[in-house]
Formats: C-alpha cells, sequence, structure tokens
C-alpha cells in the first residue's frame, strides 16, 4: 500500500539525495576537482528542457492529436543544428561579458541599459509563470493521484477545500525553501552553480529511466509490443483517426511548422536554458558533444510517448482519466506499485529540475536587472554608505524566488484548470520566443538599436497578452467570456483569438504570427529611425564581432575619465567582498609586475574596466555600470569618438590584413628567387660542361695535327707515300675541326635566338631525294644499300630549307656511320598523317640501348665508351638536329634496341609555321 | 578558419535538411492511415528521419578532430 506518509516519505528522501549531489559537487568544485566539466554532464544538463511538461503533458497532448507533440523536440534539434554558429558566439559574448542572465545579455547589448533589462525580466517572469504553475499542477495532481492508490480518480473530482489539502500551495513552497537552499547560499552568480548542474544532470537520468521504464512496461508489459499496440489502435476507428492527425486540422501543417519554430526559439531563449547553455558552461568545446547528445536525448525519451498515449485510450476508453495522467495512471490500474511510485519520483524529478533552474534564472533577472538599478538609483547615497551588500543581493534572490513561485501558484489557481500541460506550457513558449529577435538581430545586425529592441519587445509582448493571456483568464472564468465570443466593445475584428479576422490557425500559431511581425516590424523600424547612442555604438560592434575583438583590450578602449584605486576598491568589496576584490586587485597588479597593496596603481581605463566586469558578474551589466559611474569621473564618449576608435580597430585589422598579404607576397617572391638561382647555377654548371667538352673535342684533331706536323717538321726523311698519309689525316681533322668548330658556333646562333630562319614552302620529297642524291657517293663507298620510300605528293611544309637539308643529312650520315659493316642498308621513309609529315630513317647497325634514347640528343653526347671507342662525330649534331625540328613545331625522336638497328623519325606540321 | 567555416556550412545545411524534412510536403506524403513496419507511418517516418539527422549532425560535430 501506497500511504501518503510514504510517498512524501520518499519525495523528500528524493530531494535529499540531489541536494547530497550538489554539495558534493559543490565540494569538488571548491577543491578545484569540477565534476560538471565534461560534455556529458552538459548534456545532460541542458535535459532540464524535458519537464513535467514532456513526462506527462506529451502523453496528454499525443492521446489527442498522434504526433502533435513531436513538434517541441524536433524543433530544437533543428536550432541545435545551428548552435555551432549561434551558441558559441553567445558564450563568447557572454564569457567576455561576464553576462549573468538573459536579461543582462541584451540589457548588454543594447548600450547597458536598465530599462531594457528591467523590461526584459518582467516579460521573461510574467511570460514563464504559466509554466511555473504547469509544473506545480503536474505534481500536485500526480501525488493527489497516487494517494488514491489502488482507486483511480481524477483530482478535480476529489476536491481540495482547506490549506492543508491543497498540495499545490504545499508544493510551491516546498520548492521555494529548496531552491533557495539550493541556489542561493552564497553569492556566485558570476561563478558556476556546479552543485545545481550536477542534481540537474542527475535528475535527468532518473526522469528517462523512469519513462523508459513505463514505455517499456506499457509496450511489451501490457501489450506484445509496438506492432500489437498499434494493431489494436487500428481497430478502434477514434484512434486510427490519429494515425494520420495532420489532414482533419484546419491549418494543420501551419500549426506544426508555427510549433517548430516556437520551440526552436524556447531552446534558446527560455531563462532556464539560457542559465545551463550559457551560464553555467564551464568549456566552449562541451557545446560540440551537445550538438548531438542532447538531441539523442530528446529522441529517447520520446519515442514511447505514442505507445503510452494509445495504451491510456484503450485501458480508459471511457474518457474518464485525464489523458495527462496515462503515465501515473497506466501502471496504477496494472496494480504496479512501485512502477506508479518510480513514475511519480520522475515526474518529481522533472518538475523540480525545471523550478529549480527557471527560478534561480528569474530570481538573478528580477535582482540584477529590476531590483538593484532601482534601488541604486532611489536610494544611492545610502546603499553607498553600506560596507557590504552581498547579503542584500542574496535576500532581493530569495525573496524573489519565493515570489515567482506564489505567483505561479497564483496563476495555477487563476487559469491552470481550464488547459492541459502543453497548452499552458506554449503560451510561455510563445512569451520567451518575444526576445528571438532583440538576441538574433542583436548578435549579427549592427545596426539594431535600443530603441528598436524596446519597441519590438513592447510590442511583441502586448500583442502576446492580448491573444494569449488574456484568454486564457477569460476562460478561468475571470474574465467575461463574452470577450473572446464577440471581441472587446463588441468589435470583432479585435477577437483575441481571431485578430483583425484571422481563422482557421490554432491559438498558439495565431498568437506567434501576430506577435511575430509586431516584434519584428517593431524592432527593426525602430532601430532605423531612432539613431543609437555612443554606448550602444560600442556595445553592437563588441557583441557582432565578437571574434574579432578577441584578445584585443575589448571595452577599456572605449573610457576615458578619472578614478582613484580606493574608490574602485571598495565598490567592488561592497558587492563580492573584500576577498574576491583582493583577488582581482593582486591578479591586476600582478600582470603589471607590480605588488599590491604597496606599490601605487593607477586607476586607468584598464582598471576600471577590469571592476566594472567583475561587477556586472554579480549585479549585472546595468547595475555595474551605475555603481562604477557613481565612484569615477567620466568623460562621456561622443558618438564620433566610439566611431573613431572603432574605426581604428577596422583599420588595424585591415593592416594587418594587408601586412599578411605584404608578408606571402614576399615569401613567393623568395621562392621565386631560389629557383631562379638554382637554375642559374644549373646553367653555369652546364656552361662549365660545355666548355670543357668543347675543349676536349677541339683539343683531340688539334692533337693529333699537331702529331702529324711535328713528324713531317722534324723528319724530313719521311718517304712521299707516307708524307701523302699524313697530310691526309691532317687535312681531315683540320676539317673536323672546321666541322665542329661551325656547328658549336651554329648552336650557339640557335640557342641565343640569333639564327637567321628562311621559312619558304619546302617539298619534303625533294629534300629527301637531294641530300640522298649527294651522299649517293658515300654509299657505295661503304657498300650500303639505300632505299628512299617516298609517296607520290606530300604537302609542302615551312621550313628553312638549308636547315631541312641540314637535318637530313646529319641523320643520313649518321645512318651511314653507324650500319652494320658488311651488308649495310639504310631505309628512308615519308608519309604524312594527321596534319604532319614524317620522316623516318632507319639503319641496321648496332643499335642504342633505351637508357641513351634521349641522352644522344644532348651535347656532346657519344654513344659507347669514348675512351675505347673513336668518336664518330661531334656529338652536336643530332642535338643540333633536334633543335631545328622543333623550332618548326616538329619533334625528333629514336626507336631502337641494342642489336637491332635503330630508326630516327622527326615530324613536321604541314600548317603554316614558322 | 576555414575549416571552422566550413563546419559552419554543414550545420547550417543540415539545419536546412531539417526544416524540409519535417515540413509540408514530406509530411504530407506519409500523413496516411497506414502503417509502416507495424507503426503508424507518419510516427515511423518523423523518428527515422529525425534520427537520420541527429547521425549527421553527430558525424558533422565529431568531425574534424
Amino acid at each position: 500500500m501506497l500511504h501518503e506518509t510514504t510517498i512524501v516519505l520518499i519525495s523528500f528522501l528524493y530531494l535529499g539525495v540531489l541536494f547530497a549531489i550538489a554539495y558534493y559537487a559543490d565540494e569538488r568544485a571548491d577543491a578545484g576537482r569540477s565534476v560538471i566539466a565534461s560534455p556529458y554532464v552538459y548534456s545532460l544538463s541542458l535535459a532540464v528542457y524535458a519537464t513535467a511538461w514532456t513526462f506527462y503533458g506529451s502523453v496528454g497532448r499525443a492521446a489527442s492529436d498522434g504526433v502533435g507533440f513531436l513538434p517541441i523536440y524536433v524543433g530544437p534539434t533543428l536550432m541545435i543544428a545551428l548552435w555551432w554558429v549561434v551558441l558559441r558566439k553567445i558564450l563568447r559574448i557572454s564569457k567576455q561579458n561576464r553576462i549573468t542572465s538573459l536579461a543582462d545579455f541584451i540589457a548588454s547589448r543594447y548600450g547597458k541599459s536598465a530599462l531594457l533589462g528591467g523590461l526584459v525580466t518582467v516579460i521573461a517572469v510574467i511570460g514563464i509563470l504559466p509554466y511555473i504553475s504547469l509544473q506545480l499542477k503536474a505534481v500536485s495532481s500526480s501525488f493527489t493521484i497516487l494517494v488514491q492508490y489502488p482507486e483511480i480518480a481524477m483530482p478535480a473530482t476529489i476536491g481540495a477545500t482547506s490549506i492543508r489539502q491543497d498540495t499545490a500551495l504545499w508544493v510551491a513552497l516546498i520548492l521555494a525553501a529548496f531552491t533557495i537552499a539550493f541556489g542561493t547560499r552564497h553569492l556566485d552568480a558570476a561563478e558556476h552553480h556546479q552543485g545545481m548542474v550536477a542534481a540537474i544532470a542527475f535528475e535527468s537520468l532518473v526522469k528517462l529511466l523512469a519513462f523508459l521504464a513505463v514505455g517499456v512496461f506499457v509496450t511489451f508489459g501490457i501489450y506484445n509490443g509496438f506492432g500489437d499496440l498499434f494493431a489494436r489502435a487500428a481497430a478502434q476507428p477514434k484512434m486510427s483517426a490519429m494515425f494520420a492527425p495532420l489532414e482533419g486540422v484546419a491549418g494543420g501543417y501551419a500549426n506544426w511548422v508555427w510549433l517548430t519554430i516556437l520551440s526552436m526559439m524556447a531552446i534558446m531563449f527560455l531563462p532556464r536554458q539560457f542559465q545551463v547553455a550559457v551560464i553555467e558552461n564551464v568549456d566552449e568545446k562541451h557545446v560540440n558533444k551537445a550538438i548531438w547528445l542532447f538531441p539523442v536525448y530528446m529522441l529517447a525519451i520520446n519515442v514511447f510517448v505514442l505507445p503510452i498515449a494509445f495504451g491510456g485510450l484503450l485501458r480508459f476508453p471511457d474518457g474518464s482519466v485525464d489523458a495527462d495522467t496515462f503515465v501515473l495512471t497506466l501502471p496504477m490500474a496494472e496494480k504496479q506499485e512501485l512502477l506508479a511510485l518510480l513514475v511519480f519520483i520522475g515526474g518529481l524529478s522533472a518538475a523540480t529540475g525545471m523550478v529549480i533552474v527557471e527560478t534561480i534564472a528569474l530570481s538573478t533577472m528580477v535582482c540584477n536587472d529590476l531590483v538593484m538599478p532601482v534601488l541604486l538609483r532611489l536610494r544611492r547615497l545610502r546603499l553607498n554608505e553600506r560596507r557590504d551588500l552581498t547579503g542584500l543581493l542574496l535576500g532581493i534572490r530569495r525573496g524573489a524566488i519565493v515570489l515567482i513561485l506564489l505567483l505561479g501558484y497564483i496563476y495555477f489557481k487563476l487559469a491552470g484548470e481550464a488547459y492541459a500541460l502543453v497548452s499552458i506550457g506554449l503560451i510561455s513558449f510563445a512569451a520567451v520566443a518575444q526576445f528571438a529577435p532583440a538576441i538574433f538581430g542583436g548578435i549579427f545586425w549592427k545596426g539594431g538599436t535600443r530603441s528598436g529592441a524596446l519597441c519590438g519587445l513592447l510590442a511583441g509582448f502586448a500583442v502576446w497578452l492580448y491573444t494569449l493571456l488574456l484568454p486564457a483568464l477569460a476562460r478561468s472564468g475571470w474574465l467575461p467570456i463574452g470577450l473572446l465570443d464577440r471581441g472587446p466593445f463588441g468589435i470583432e475584428l479585435l477577437k483575441p483569438l481571431q485578430l483583425f479576422g484571422l481563422a482557421g490557425l490554432d491559438q498558439i500559431s495565431h498568437a506567434m504570427i501576430w506577435s511575430m511581425i509586431a516584434n519584428v516590424g517593431a524592432y527593426v523600424a525602430g532601430s532605423l529611425l531612432v539613431s543609437p547612442s555612443a554606448d550602444e555604438h560600442r556595445q553592437a560592434s563588441l557583441f557582432v564581432d565578437v571574434f574579432r575583438h578577441t584578445g584585443g583590450p575589448g571595452g577599456a578602449r572605449f573610457w576615458r575619465g578619472t578614478a582613484s584605486v580606493p574608490d574602485l576598491y571598495s565598490v567592488l568589496a561592497r558587492f563580492l567582498g573584500t576577498g574576491t576584490a583582493d583577488g582581482v586587485f593582486h591578479g591586476y597588479a600582478a600582470a603589471r609586475g607590480l605588488r599590491w597593496p604597496t606599490d601605487t596603481l593607477v586607476a586607468d581605463a584598464e582598471l576600471v574596466h577590469q571592476v566594472e566586469v567583475q561587477l556586472a558578474g554579480a549585479i549585472g551589466a546595468a547595475s555595474a555600470r551605475i555603481m562604477v559611474g557613481s565612484v569615477v569621473k567620466e568623460e562621456a564618449l561622443s558618438i564620433e569618438e566610439v566611431r573613431e576608435i572603432l574605426d581604428e580597430a577596422s583599420q588595424v585589422v585591415v593592416y594587418s590584413h594587408r601586412l599578411q598579404q605584404k608578408s606571402r607576397e614576399l615569401e613567393a617572391a623568395t621562392a621565386e628567387l631560389r629557383q631562379a638561382n638554382e637554375r642559374l647555377t644549373e646553367l653555369d654548371r652546364l656552361k662549365d660542361d660545355f666548355v670543357s667538352t668543347v675543349t676536349h673535342e677541339l683539343r683531340t684533331p688539334l692533337t693529333s695535327i699537331r702529331a702529324f706536323t711535328e713528324i713531317l717538321l722534324e723528319d724530313p726523311e719521311v718517304e712521299a707515300e707516307q708524307r701523302r698519309k699524313f697530310l691526309g689525316i691532317i687535312t681531315k681533322e683540320a676539317e673536323r675541326l672546321t666541322r665542329l668548330i661551325n656547328q658549336v658556333l651554329d648552336l650557339s646562333k640557335i640557342e641565343s635566338g640569333k639564327a637567321d630562319w628562311v621559312a619558304t614552302q619546302v617539298d619534303m620529297k625533294e629534300v629527301i631525294s637531294d641530300t640522298v642524291a649527294a651522299m649517293e657517293q658515300l654509299f657505295k663507298e661503304k657498300n650500303i644499300e639505300v632505299e628512299a620510300r617516298l609517296p607520290e605528293r606530300v604537302s609542302s611544309v615551312t621550313v628553312d630549307l638549308d636547315r631541312m637539308i641540314q637535318v637530313m643529312l646529319n641523320l643520313l650520315s649518321n645512318a651511314v656511320k653507324f650500319c652494320d659493316g658488311l651488308n649495310g642498308r639504310v631505309e628512308i621513309a615519308l608519309s604524312e598523317r594527321d596534319g604532319s609529315l614524317r620522316v623516318d630513317v632507319c639503319d641496321n647497325g648496332r643499335g642504342i640501348g633505351a637508357e641513351n634514347h634521349e641522352a644522344i640528343f644532348s651535347k656532346f653526347h657519344q654513344v659507347g665508351n669514348t675512351l675505347t671507342d673513336k668518336p664518330h662525330g661531334s656529338g652536336l649534331g643530332l642535338h643540333i638536329s633536334r633543335q631545328i625540328v622543333e623550332h618548326f613545331g616538329g619533334r625528333m625522336w629514336v626507336e631502337s634496341s641494342l642489336g637491332s638497328g635503330a630508326r630516327f623519325s622527326f615530324t613536321l606540321p604541314t600548317g603554316s609555321q614558322t | 578558419m576555414n575549416e571552422l567555416e566550413s563546419k559552419s556550412a554543414r550545420f547550417v545545411a543540415l539545419c536546412m535538411l531539417g526544416m524540409v524534412l519535417f515540413n509540408y510536403p514530406f509530411l504530407a506524403l506519409f500523413n496516411v492511415t497506414g502503417s509502416l513496419f507495424g507503426v503508424p507511418a507518419l510516427y515511423a517516418y518523423l523518428f527515422i528521419a529525425w534520427a537520420a539527422l541527429i547521425t549527421l549532425m553527430a558525424l558533422v560535430a565529431e568531425s574534424g578532430h
């Protein structure tokens, strides 16, 4: 049996466990071994998104319109895909400016405006009240249902009259006490609430496990798996219609899309999501894993929603049981005591997680952005006299927590009964969505101004009040219902649920359309019409260009004035305590190589900025501004000066870009120079080789000429026969010398481009026949058979006739030189193909190895061992021939292998070329 | 910076993909009374598409280490 006392005891035991976890995490944090410095804990803490709404409400929603609960989780997944772009930027901005809350973020962006921060706080508090009331409703009704066990009765039919039986009030008070103990033990808004985050991550595990347990029990315990469950549901016409729920509803798809957009914004701008995702984030890198882990969590907690909804509808077909309670009533109906208790604890963890984080976030906003700015302005003198204000700050926060929970309770009493859980929550979603234009505009558009943000928020919030909050109150009987049916003063066009006659949408889509039009319109119009102040200009630049300003002097560049160090110290000590203040000043002095307080510090812009940022971490940007402003004499910068500073900054960026460009160019030039140098060295080496080879080649004939002339000169008795032979050798060597010198000259002319080319139309057939004829004598002497295979007609080529003859002579004399000594045979072939002529000269000599196919075309290359073989030529002929052919756009190569002759070929294009 | 930018572009593309998948007309294609693997077609489609999108997000998020 589940006694009321047992349930209460177990609930408190659970809260005690939470507290222990938080305490342990805080201890570890103080010891410097944080438990929350993990992407997994970060991802789990983000799952504070799943509240009692998810735990109980999704099933209720699914029982009425099938998959209609899903956009609330699909939307955030889409937004999270953009986190890499958006959240990283918000994180960077928040860390640099020590942002303490959503209101602080917006106020800080628009010139540290206290007015804007206050407005955001008011909207957030009023907007979130329905959401908090939802949690109270869920916990109290689940408690009321559970104590009836084994009976199943709805809270509405039981009726609680006395205060003692008013569970919701008790839940509100207990949660308030718990949150105060949890979140405001000491003043550390600037630091992270490590204990709270650890506890929230634990709660996320509990609620997921509890929900999965029910899901598995319903699907596989009561029914035989998904197939069986859905088959039975399909047999019921009412449920089978929910298989395709989007068709029946007018604007079904539009509603779906609006819900998706709404939850995309909610995941960013619900105060508690901003708190865990941004304020409590300890490492930007955790986002990387959370991007997919958190969506996996949402997917997992939603898998069993529809099965439970159908299971509930099948089990309680008469509609006596509220679908919002199926998660709890199904195990109860099956007499699963322990499971029912686990569900209750799961629901409790979902609700407490939300309430704790939400109220801590809201209380920080109320304190820093609503109460403190007012107090500092109203009673500035008296506050300045107080030595320690930390107590006051904590007091304000604790008061705010109690107040918010009581307001939530009042809303629950006023309007909670008339709506299902999801519908209550969506009203809050629509309220926080109003922050979207101001924040997205604020981080991506420098033109967004304070006036724009104020107008946008006011307009959007007004529409929200009129189209969502007013109908909620009217439906609960607190305002005349005629307001909804006939419109105010009977004006049909102004009906809150069909504003300007827009019908056919559900309440949320309708409100979103009008509020977004009003909000974005007013934001843009206000921003364009009213020019920003210097402060706004500066903040806009710091926010939008946050990744560019990283590492720079930041906000300190924009301050000019006089201040005294003791004043700055005392203002810091008043809000943060002397310990923290000492730490800040120590750090500041150490960074400048000084000791504090022995050395004198200069209260320069950097120090003032440091103090302001530290203060902002505790009391928000707007309040910090006021406080610092009260102890320093500040010279206001004109907007032109701010612009100048910004321009300077951007010019520095431009200069540095240019510098980088220059240095890149320089590097490229250096590389080119190095290459050129290498080429020159190579050329130099080639030239040396050339000179030494030429010298060597010249010396060989010279040596023999000199040797023979010396013999003839010294020995007059040489026989006539011998003498003639010697003279013959001398003549031949002299001829060789001349030829060599001619070729060297020729080569240098060609290579330096100074050669005279006389290009005419030449018939290669003639060139070949002429050269063969000219060499006929030589062939005969060597007993070489010559065959020239020439076609009837070939196209003419545009070349230098003499040079072509030179090429042919060279190839033929080469062939003669290397032909087989006994049965020499040379074949010449001319052919035309694909716009070019091809000449082949084949011999049947000893051939050339593949390794020498390219080398023989280089200068002075002689095939074979130059030491043992007598050189057959200058070694320049083939090189020059190839140069000539290439000059006329052709190609020359050799095909050969050792022992099977060689085929020298070249081509010449037949088109007109020079 | 280049790697960061291409990662951003991939995430934006995934968001666009999600907006297409979870919108008319894809929803309308599966908004039928039939079943897919014994599960209502629309329900099955939404969860499969959702899981696929998350898988892609995980791949992009964990790439480039």
